[in-house]
């Protein structure tokens, strides 16, 4: 399991994303401070911004010339984005119903399934948000700072969740985050954004 | 021609101008919202323009694009009141489309979705509460049609009169209580299907 990102640019607002990198552990943490692209190299891995060149290969997939729909890649964004209008339940089934209740078990979700999503707690949304990405049985999981906006028991008690879903599922992670003691807890490998952003 | 069968006439005439109208207005709607292409903001300003024209002034145009076969029949009225209540619904349709965070029609694209499916689970959903308010007020827009449908369509009894129509002929007629009795029921029609579609959107919400 091998994400190649090659010669890839992303064209930003203020300056061109330029990444290299060959990702090929469990849990890949992307790291960098708040303005690098963090997000926006998540996006342009899900197929949902454009390249102005480079190619994204995972495997034998090159998956950059795929639409997003195609590309089977979990994405969990930082705001969960979980549908407002649909209950938990059909929420996590709208992609898909693989393993659904190893998930549901694994997540602790069970209790919540004919809720609505509006009345979730931050901890839950992003479980529930977990669940959907996992349902589709995807190729890659795209974390963006999964922990963002949670108080502190609150945390560790997702990253443990996320830790059960990293040993549980034979799935890659690429874990987006700005935090040091994140990356302790979870990653096997880093790649950094550089700092200074390349202007254009 | 009775009070019932001139309300009647017209509520069915404004519902089937507005139930045509709903598909190519949401379709058009959405390319305003999202698209970015040449000659949209020509179409913006066709698509306000019978909201600042005179009624009267739009009838005439379309007289002249309509064919002969259409004109002073029930289609005319259809096709005047479609036009006169489009801006409404595009324009109510477009905002709402805009309202609707993009975030979300993505994450439904890396689950799967194609866009079609896309737009009936994700957009369309969360935008319809917008959507219900403008289709309202084109329908109440397209029940109180007056200029450019006497122009189109003429004041044919039992064929092409309309409630407004109606009135106005029979306040030229000096029939003034007759006039009045076509007020009140207009009202109580136009208070009930705003009151429906009010609570419906509300219970959607």
């Amino acid at each position: 399991m091998t994400l190649v990102i090659d010669d890839l640019v992303v064209p930003l607002a203020h300056f061109d994303l330029q990444v290299t990198a060959t990702m090929g552990a469990r849990v890949t943490a992307i790291f960098g401070p708040s303005g690098a692209g963090k997000t926006s190299l998540l996006d342009a891995i899900a197929g949902l911004r454009a390249l102005k060149s480079g190619r994204i290969t995972f495997d034998d997939v090159v998956l950059s010339d795929l639409p997003a729909r195609a590309r089977r890649i979990g994405y969990v964004p930082q705001e969960t984005a979980l549908f407002p209008h649909l209950s938990v339940a059909r929420n996590i089934r709208y992609g898909g119903r693989h393993h659904e209740h190893h998930v549901v078990e694994v997540l602790e979700i069970e209790h919540l399934l004919d809720r609505g999503v509006t009345a979730l707690s931050g901890g839950e949304q992003k479980r529930v948000a977990l669940a959907r990405a996992l349902l589709t049985a995807p190729r890659l999981l795209l974390l963006d700072e999964p922990l963002s906006g949670l108080d502190w028991p609150l945390r560790d008690r997702v990253m443990q969740f996320l830790q059960r879903v990293r040993d549980d599922f034979n799935v890659p992670m690429l874990y987006v985050t700005h935090d040091e003691e994140e990356l302790a807890a979870i990653a096997d490998e880093v790649v950094k954004l550089p700092i200074q952003p390349h202007s254009k | 021609m009775t009070d019932a069968a001139i309300i009647w006439f017209t509520v069915r005439m404004a519902a089937l101008a507005t139930g045509l109208l709903i598909p190519p207005a949401l379709a058009l709607a959405l390319l305003l919202a999202r698209g970015t292409w040449r000659g949209k903001s020509v179409i913006e300003t066709l698509v306000a323009l019978p909201l600042v024209m005179p009624p009267v002034a739009t009838g005439l145009i379309l007289l002249k694009l309509v064919p002969h076969s259409v004109v002073f029949t029930w289609r005319a009225v259809v096709i005047a009141m479609m036009v006169m209540s489009s801006p409404f619904i595009v324009r109510a349709a477009r905002v709402a489309f805009e309202n609707v965070n993009p975030r979300y029609e993505q994450i439904a694209r890396t689950l799967g979705a194609h866009e079609p499916r896309v737009f009936f689970t994700i957009t369309l959903p969360l935008a319809l509460r917008g959507i219900a308010g403008g289709v309202v007020l084109g329908f109440a827009r397209a029940l109180g049609e007056f200029g450019a449908t006497i122009l189109v369509a003429g004041n044919i009894p039992g064929r092409t009169t309309t409630l407004a129509v109606a009135i106005y002929d029979r306040v030229q007629l000096g029939h003034d209580s007759a006039a009045w009795h076509l007020v009140a029921a207009g009202v109580i029609v136009a208070f009930v299907a705003i009151l429906l579609s009010e609570k419906s959107t509300r219970r959607r919400a």
